[in-house]
């Protein structure tokens, strides 16, 4: 008996051993420890065994079914680790493959422009505001110290639809409105389009204009520098600027402010027709004309206005050479920003 | 405005290189947009020869063995040029100059003469177009000189942009006196003198029939003079001014008008009919043969000089050929007038001329300068064409500008700049400017010359101190009023929404111009009484494509499409967010309203192409499924409805409803539309939201919901629907009759083909049930997909396809 027992034992342990997969070792099982597996069958023969040494055999019998029980699991998990291994290795993709995702749309080169230069106002304590687009005389030329026959006139080639309503030239008619609906302090800037009889490879029938407005007790001129000097930095990053005199009819002081080329800094080239400067905004502290013409009494409240081009700033900042480009919608070039 | 560094020495002595007095003007408001040698620069090392003998090449008929004398003794060169005579001062390049190309000259050898150097043509030296023979220099030039000095042509032209309010800096003396207030120095005018005659120029009589338009009217009359061509330093000094010499008379009017930035003009005194000038403005009908050849006709509006029988010149503008100075002119009247800005300033539009006499007169010239100007024309007459001038000056000025006073707080002017520049600082800067200033108390009464009419209040003062201290020296501040939070006021915020939900989905955001053809109405097939006809036409549009303002985006989305197709750009998914402009009526009484709206576009295989899925071409689904979730991305409930837009597929489009109103359309566009676009291969979808509405229903802040604390139980249908019964009204029988236990509904599969009878479609949907107090048992989920089942079919024969 004994000797059965050992040759049935050392089978079993030889059999878990060879077991490739869980399948086959779930045969072994079942041939050995199962409920008519082979070693099972001992047990039941210990009827043939003499009774005193029915102990010492049950003991053997039981030896063995634990030796080999525990052969079964140590196999079954060095099994399930081989089968996982192997069901990794063949589940391999190929990660350079291009994943699987909506493609995304863009917003206009130009309103990202406009954003980033509605951010740096936003936090400056400025409110975005808008106006009409299709304006009357008085709002876009009269309001703002410009005159019928006023030569400022000229630098502004008009698009008319009656004697008295015109496309707006310019973003400055929306200081106009704001003061109108409201006392000061004003602090606000107003993007949006504006429209002129000119058409080439810099100029669009078509632009977009960012005015700025800021009226307060004692506003001073050097406010006006420090406000766009910051708003210079954040833009364009840390490089000089400068402020020199310049003529607008709405504004007296009347500055433009220039920063340093962006393409060959400072050194002069193309770009800044060998100045070395290019020329960024319009600004000045407003005219008392166009104070009182809101009902402001320039003697308690004074302040500087400022007005810049969007697509100007957005050709030297993507390097676009033709302004057509922006309101050709060409996806290609749509994409690229 | 051109002038030169040499020119303004004449009047004012610059301490500074050229480069540097150009920045510094620039700094001071006189803009410096460029400096231009007048010559190139390696003309420096050509010097000024004098032909001493010419002789043939002894072994070359086509060559000249030429003896030059070049101030330290006669150089043999050999010259090809046939126009040279013995006496002649010539441009000479001796070996070692550079030509302007930078060519070098060498000694060189000609078929045995050894040949000291070279001589020049303009066209050579870049100095002219004349190409023929060697440049002839005046026979004053220095022998030996260095030939830009010789010349005079070492000099630099400053190009200037002069502001519309300073026309006074448009002369070579007012941009003078700018340099002579940076540099603390004195203008030097000329001096002006002439030798009258007995005789009284009063001989021609000067009539001003219209004082409106001509404050001043001065005549000066000359006799007996020489027409003939200018002087080398007058023609030099035109050529710095842009113009081209043309006699001595007609020159000296030029120069005088770039020194002192008054417009003279000189008649041919013979040719006018009674020896008069009357001021006066145009007959109807008048005509005019202007100088430069072109025939004018003249409205009642406009300002013209005229003898006693007809016109002779457009006030302000251009004279007439029939008083022109010729070669034959002995006699003339040199006219030095003041004109209306605004007259001038709408004659030259409307004859369409900018001349520089217009560009002046229309900025508003100081009257006061006539005077001075004519009298300076009239000693250069003397001068150079011998001309005698008769006594006196003819001068129609009824009401004398005087100087007039403007009174400045130089304290309110520190507060206004944030600048601390002292009072005697402010008051040394107006005086150097020429303003005289008078301290009275705490104030200044400052008195302005009549040259300086752009100065009218205090903040013109605050101005002229201020470019003069120097706008770099203001210390920058921070303002400290009142603190603000910055934002962004309605509808703005709602639009950056729009935007980024429309991004998301994979459309670019394009910008199309306002304006579009007229003919746009009738290519979108809009019928004759849509309020979208009702399109604003401008005057003056750019061209016909530009003409009315748009009432509708899609006209500008197809156009885009339209562009990007013929570049072969198959995937279109766009979107634009802008304003439509609508009227209440035409013509234009008051501001139209402009309505803001969104457009989108889609067209073409979707913009996804991916390998291993099938990404397929643009649909309706497509569109509609951008607009759902436009509307879910801002909150939105929105329904659709069929529709009848005649621009759009008539069994493919829809309204959105939102909150029971009309927020727009969307569908495929109609065939014949597409067509028109130059689309017709392609299916196009577009759609149209009005961003008023969809603001109106923006939700508030959203209110949190228990989350649910039992499970739901899933049942799928799949119905056999008779084709004419629209899903949503499959979709709103099955919510009513599943009740408060339906959660959710979500249609996933539709299927039309031979699995399915004939006329109907197959729709499948997935029901979510729950309910808030308790588990659902399998029972009561039965019921409710029985209570559906019996609803359907009674309602819309619509059948559970088992
Ligand atoms: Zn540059």
């Amino acid at each position: 008996m004994q000797e059965r027992i050992a040759a049935v034992r050392a089978q079993a342990i030889a059999a878990v051993r060879a077991a490739q997969s869980l399948d086959e070792l779930e045969q072994v099982r079942i041939r050995f420890t199962g409920k008519k597996g082979e070693l099972t069958q001992l047990l039941r023969g210990m009827g043939q065994v003499p009774p005193e040494e029915r102990p010492a055999v049950g003991r053997l019998v039981n030896e063995a079914r634990d030796e080999v029980e525990a052969a079964l699991a140590a196999r079954q998990q060095e099994l399930t680790a081989l089968a996982l291994e192997a069901r990794l290795k063949a589940e391999a993709v190929d990660v350079t493959l291009p994943g699987w995702a909506p493609v995304l749309g863009r917003r206009h080169p130009l309103t990202q422009v406009l954003d980033e230069i509605k951010r740096v106002f936003v936090g400056l304590g400025f409110q975005v505001v808008e106006g009409p687009e299709i304006e009357t005389d008085w709002y876009n030329f009269e309001a703002l110290n410009i005159p019928p026959d006023h030569p400022a006139r000229d630098l502004q080639d008009t698009f008319f639809i009656t004697e008295d309503i015109l496309l707006r030239t310019q973003t400055s008619p929306v200081q106009i409105r704001v003061m109108q609906a409201q006392q000061p302090p004003v602090r606000v800037i107003a993007p949006g389009k504006v429209f002129r009889v000119d058409a080439d490879v810099t100029h669009s029938p078509m632009f977009h204009q960012v005015e700025g407005l800021y009226v307060d007790e004692g506003v001073t001129f050097g406010e006006l520098k420090g406000t766009l000097s910051i708003m210079a930095r954040e833009l364009f990053g840390k490089r000089p600027v400068r402020f020199r005199p310049s003529y607008f009819p709405f504004t007296e002081p009347s500055a433009e402010m220039d920063i340093q080329c962006i393409i060959c800094n400072g050194a002069g080239c193309r770009v800044c027709k060998h100045e070395g400067w290019l020329e960024i905004l319009g600004s000045g502290m407003v005219h008392p004309q166009v104070l009182r013409n809101v009902g402001y009494d320039p003697e308690k409240v004074s302040g500087f206005a400022f007005g810049m081009g969007v697509e100007r700033i957005a050709m030297l900042a993507y390097g676009i050479d033709d302004i057509r480009l922006f309101f050709e919608n060409d996806i290609r070039f749509l994409r690229q920003f | 405005m051109r002038v030169s560094y040499r020119w303004l020495m004449d009047y004012v002595d610059i301490p500074w290189p050229v480069e540097e007095l150009a920045d510094r003007l620039t700094m001071a408001g006189v803009l410096v947009e460029g400096l231009e040698p007048l010559a190139p620069r390696e003309l420096a090392s050509l010097v000024v020869g004098r032909v001493e003998s010419i002789e043939r090449h002894p072994a070359a008929d086509s060559l000249f063995v030429c003896g030059v004398d070049v101030g330290g003794g006669v150089r043999t060169v050999v010259t090809g040029a046939t126009n040279l005579r013995v006496g002649d001062r010539v441009p000479v390049a001796l070996p070692g100059s550079v030509l302007p190309g930078g060519r070098r000259i060498e000694a060189a050898e000609f078929r045995g003469v050894l040949s000291e150097g070279m001589l020049c043509s303009e066209k050579e030296l870049q100095v002219g177009d004349d190409a023929d023979g060697i440049w002839v220099l005046p026979a004053d030039a220095k022998l030996g000189a260095p030939l830009l000095e010789a010349l005079g042509l070492d000099d630099t032209v400053l190009h200037l942009e002069i502001y519309p309010n300073r026309p006074d800096c448009l002369s070579v003396i007012g941009v003078a006196r700018e340099v002579a207030a940076l540099t603390g120095g004195r203008l030097r005018l000329p001096s002006l003198h002439v030798d009258e005659e007995q005789e009284a120029a009063e001989a021609a009589a000067v009539e001003v029939a219209a004082p409106d338009l001509c404050p001043r009217y001065t005549a000066r009359v000359m006799r007996r003079l020489a027409v003939a061509p200018s002087p080398a330093w007058l023609q030099q000094r035109l050529r710095v001014a842009g113009m081209r010499p043309i006699n001595n008379v007609v020159d000296i009017t030029n120069f005088v008008m770039w020194e002192w930035g008054q417009p003279l003009h000189a008649f041919d005194y013979d040719q006018l009919a009674g020896g008069r000038i009357v001021v006066r403005r145009a007959r109807p009908g008048e005509r005019l043969v202007t100088l430069d050849g072109v025939e004018r006709e003249l409205d009642s509006d406009m300002l013209v000089i005229a003898d006693a029988e007809r016109a002779v010149g457009v006030a302000g503008v251009m004279g007439g050929g029939n008083s022109e100075v010729t070669g034959a002119t002995t006699s003339v009247l040199l006219e030095s007038a003041n004109f209306q800005a605004a007259s001038v300033r709408r004659t030259a539009r409307r004859l369409g001329m900018r001349t520089e006499a217009s560009h002046r007169f229309e900025k508003g010239l100081d009257p006061n300068a006539a005077a001075a100007a004519s009298l300076r024309a009239a000693q250069l007459m003397q001068e150079l064409a011998g001309a005698r001038v008769l006594r006196g000056l003819v001068d129609v000025y009824p009401q004398p500008v005087a100087p007039h006073t403007v009174v400045c707080r130089p304290e309110r002017l520190r507060r206004l700049l944030g600048a601390d520049i002292s009072d005697d600082q402010i008051a040394a800067y107006l005086q150097s400017l020429e303003l005289s200033v008078a301290r009275e108390g705490e104030r200044f009464v400052v008195t302005v010359p009549t040259f300086r009419q752009d100065i009218q209040q205090e903040a013109d003062l605050a101005e002229e101190v201020a470019r003069l201290y120097g706008y770099d020296r203001v210390p920058e501040s921070w303002p400290g009023g009142t603190a603000q939070v910055g934002g962004q006021a309605a509808p703005l915020p709602l639009l950056d929404r729009v935007r980024d939900v429309l991004v998301a989905q994979g459309l670019l955001e394009c910008i199309t111009y306002s304006f579009v053809h007229p003919a746009t109405a009738d290519k979108l097939r809009w019928s004759a009484d849509d309020p979208r006809r009702l399109a604003i036409p401008l005057r003056n549009p750019l061209s016909e494509d530009y003409a009315v303002m748009r009432t509708s985006l899609i006209g500008g989305l197809l156009e885009t499409a339209a562009r990007n197709r013929s570049r072969g750009v198959r995937s279109v998914h766009l979107f634009e967010v802008g304003a439509v402009y609508q009227p209440k009526s035409l013509p234009l009484t008051e501001l139209p309203e402009e309505r803001r709206r969104v457009g989108i576009l889609m067209m073409g295989p979707l913009p996804r192409k991916q390998w291993g899925s099938h990404a397929g071409e643009t649909t309706f689904f497509h569109l509609k499924g951008a607009v759902e979730t436009l509307l879910a991305g801002l909150g939105v409930e929105g329904a659709f409805a069929p529709s009848s837009d005649p621009s759009l597929h008539p069994g493919r489009q829809a309204t959105v409803i939102v909150d029971g109103e009309a927020a727009g359309i969307l569908g495929e566009v109609h065939p014949a539309v597409a067509d028109g676009y130059d689309l017709g291969e392609t299916r196009v979808y577009v759609a149209e939201l009005e961003l008023s509405v969809l603001e109106k229903a923006q939700p508030g802040i959203p209110r949190y919901r228990q989350l649910p604390r039992f499970p739901a139980v899933e049942r799928d249908i799949a119905l056999l629907v008779p084709k004419a019964v629209p899903a949503e009204r499959v979709a709103a029988c099955i919510r009513e009759a599943a009740g408060a236990l339906l959660e959710e509904l979500v249609l996933f599969d539709v299927y039309e083909g031979p699995q399915v009878a004939a006329g109907h479609r197959s729709l499948a949907y997935a029901m979510t049930l729950r309910a808030a107090d308790r588990t659902l048992t399998d029972a009561e989920a039965n019921a409710v997909v029985a209570a559906v089942e019996e609803a359907l079919a009674q309602e819309l024969d619509v059948r559970l396809r088992r």
